[in-house]
């Protein structure tokens, strides 16, 4: 059995090194071989898709081709959408920041001499996650909806113009992706804030810092993971979603999001091409973005 | 200037706290809204939505596969998930930086990516699309997170423990079973439990993938342009119930025993 290639003798200095790597063989093989079924296959399916073109027999149907222009044909026809989307995922980014990051120094900080208070905000901030995000994002829209308390009041000081709804808007629809990704934004600043030292703070209090100074060059870099790991589990699934932009929802036809397109390219239209290419144009944009983040901040340990 | 702070950070978060917990209590008022067809504008209270959920059929069908699917999934990811994990902390092997960058990449890929993957790969392969194709794409997602969860256990795992087990002729299967697995289970379960939510609440990888089956959310997100019955609201308002129960225990546990250690220590 390949257990017994087990020994204690390692255990010391580097604890965990070089067993029979038949065992690890044994652990990875059955998860890496699903990973690559269904998420690296997938992935050059999408390849084969995106290059695909209009089959010149049957109406509907695409065949395999090196159809390269069908990427030059959505950046051009969604270009609009796509830049909608980044500018749209980045103002709920920012945001989520501004209410997240006093919501987890409070968690993490103020509360730290609470424990059970402590205990109870953080179910308050995983408390949306419990309860659909689709019947949330629709009690959004019915709060917000003409016949709703907000528009009433809205309207009757001015603000909202006769016939104007708050639905539908880009107002709307960033106010959505805000309120959803807030929890992504709290809990990895609080995982950082939460382990930092007081007497860190205490320190530059007694070097006469003021409480901004010593908030920006004590605590704020010493959030910087959080900060960051935060930004991009908002950033990420905003820029991809396409349930507060549609209809249904908190949008219109002027919110139009990437995700949008590719849904409705891929399951209503059946333009299964220009779907796939517009999958790997964002994948890719958001990778770029990612690599690009990861290098800046200098922090590799995401994982 | 210095109180004022300390105050007012007080009741920024009690805004940030009530804004976070509008659209639940609005989501749960209106399981109680007496209410026949739309449930969008308040008619009065009633438990009556509560005792005939599954009078619409096709809701509690809908919550039924979701259920089935979450289960199935969080069974598959869970225990592919804490393999990876202990092979990642324990072992160093060839290809380890490339196994975590494969395993990174899904959590960075943007959900309407990977669900349009699998639908154009199950299409190429012509793979009829229903609940077993719903129930692949969800392991998939919650594969990578449950790597996460649990490697962070094993690494905080006391090696010695495991050693002491081999010092006393505990077999490598006992060392297992007696020691490692015990030790990792809270990890395990929270892995878990959050593949279950991820897995329940998910839309997007689903809608790509789910052909004429019905989950609870895809049932959400059809009914919406009709409106959504209340049966909707009261399945969503039992589920969080249950989930903050659970919750509520385990982090008050949590606190009680690091009281104890507090005072211990």
């Amino acid at each position: 059995m390949a257990f017994t290639a087990f020994s204690s003798s390692t255990a010391a200095a580097e604890p965990v090194v070089r067993r029979k790597s038949r065992v690890a063989l044994f652990l990875l093989l059955p998860g890496i071989f699903y990973l690559i079924l269904f998420f690296v296959t997938p992935l050059i399916s999408l390849i084969i898709t995106s290059l695909q073109a209009p089959d010149p027999l049957i109406f509907g149907q695409f065949v395999n081709a090196f159809n390269w222009q069908n990427y030059a044909i959505v950046i051009e026809t969604y270009g609009e959408q796509a830049v909608r989307s980044a500018g749209y995922a980045a103002l709920a980014t920012f945001f989520a920041l501004l209410i997240g990051f006093p919501l987890a120094y409070f968690i993490g900080i103020t509360l730290r001499p609470y424990p059970l208070l402590q205990s109870l905000a953080l179910v308050l901030v995983i408390a949306p996650f419990f309860i659909s995000f689709l019947l949330r994002t629709l009690a959004w829209k019915q709060i917000f909806s003409t016949e709703g308390p907000v528009s009433g009041i809205l309207s009757s000081i001015g603000i909202l113009g006769p016939g104007e709804s708050i639905t539908g808007t880009t107002f709307s629809v960033v106010f959505g992706l805000t309120y959803n990704f807030i929890p992504f934004m709290t809990l990895p600043i609080y995982a950082t804030l939460v382990s930092l030292d007081l007497r860190l703070l205490e320190a530059g209090n007694d070097l006469y810092g003021s409480p901004a100074t010593t908030f920006r060059t004590v605590t704020l870099p010493l959030s910087a993971a959080g900060v960051m790991s935060g930004t991009l589990l908002t950033f990420i699934p905003a820029a991809g979603d396409y349930i507060n932009a549609s209809r249904e929802f908190l949008g219109s036809a002027d919110t139009t999001m990437i995700g949008n397109v590719i849904e409705t390219n891929f399951l209503v239209l059946q333009n299964f091409p220009a779907a796939a290419a517009l999958s790997l144009l964002l994948m890719g944009f958001i990778l770029v973005l990612v690599a690009v983040y990861v290098k800046r901040s200098g922090t590799e340990e995401l994982l | 200037m210095r109180g004022f702070g300390k105050y007012a950070i007080w009741v920024y978060s009690a805004m940030a706290f009530v804004f976070l917990l509008i659209p639940i209590a609005y989501t749960i008022a209106f399981s109680f809204n007496d209410s026949r067809r739309t449930n969008i504008i308040w008619t009065g209270f009633t438990f009556e939505n509560w005792f005939t959920v599954c009078e619409a059929q096709t809701v509690c069908q809908a919550f039924g596969n979701s259920v089935i699917i979450g289960v199935v999934a969080t069974l598959l990811a869970t225990t592919l998930g804490t393999m990876i994990a202990i092979a990642l902390v324990r072992y160093r092997f060839r290809f380890r930086n490339a196994t975590t960058l494969l395993i990174f990449l899904p959590m960075t890929t943007p959900e309407v990516v990977l669900g349009a993957g699998l639908a154009a790969q199950f299409l190429q392969a012509g793979v009829p699309k229903g609940m077993g194709t719903i129930i692949l794409a969800h392991t998939l997602f919650c594969l990578s997170f449950v790597v996460v969860t649990v490697r962070a256990r094993v690494a905080s795992l006391d090696p010695a423990l495991e050693e002491a087990g081999r010092d006393l002729y505990g077999s490598p299967t006992q060392v297992f079973w007696r020691i490692t697995f015990p030790m990792l289970l809270p990890g395990i379960v929270a892995a878990a439990l959050l593949s279950f939510a991820l897995s329940f609440d998910d839309f997007i990888i689903t809608n790509f993938n789910r052909g004429a089956d019905v989950t609870f959310p895809s049932y959400v997100y059809t009914a919406a342009a009709r409106g959504i019955p209340a049966e909707a609201n009261v399945i969503a308002s039992a589920v969080f119930f249950l989930a903050i129960a659970l919750v509520l225990i385990a982090q008050l546990t949590a606190a009680a025993r690091r009281r104890q250690l507090a005072k211990a220590g």
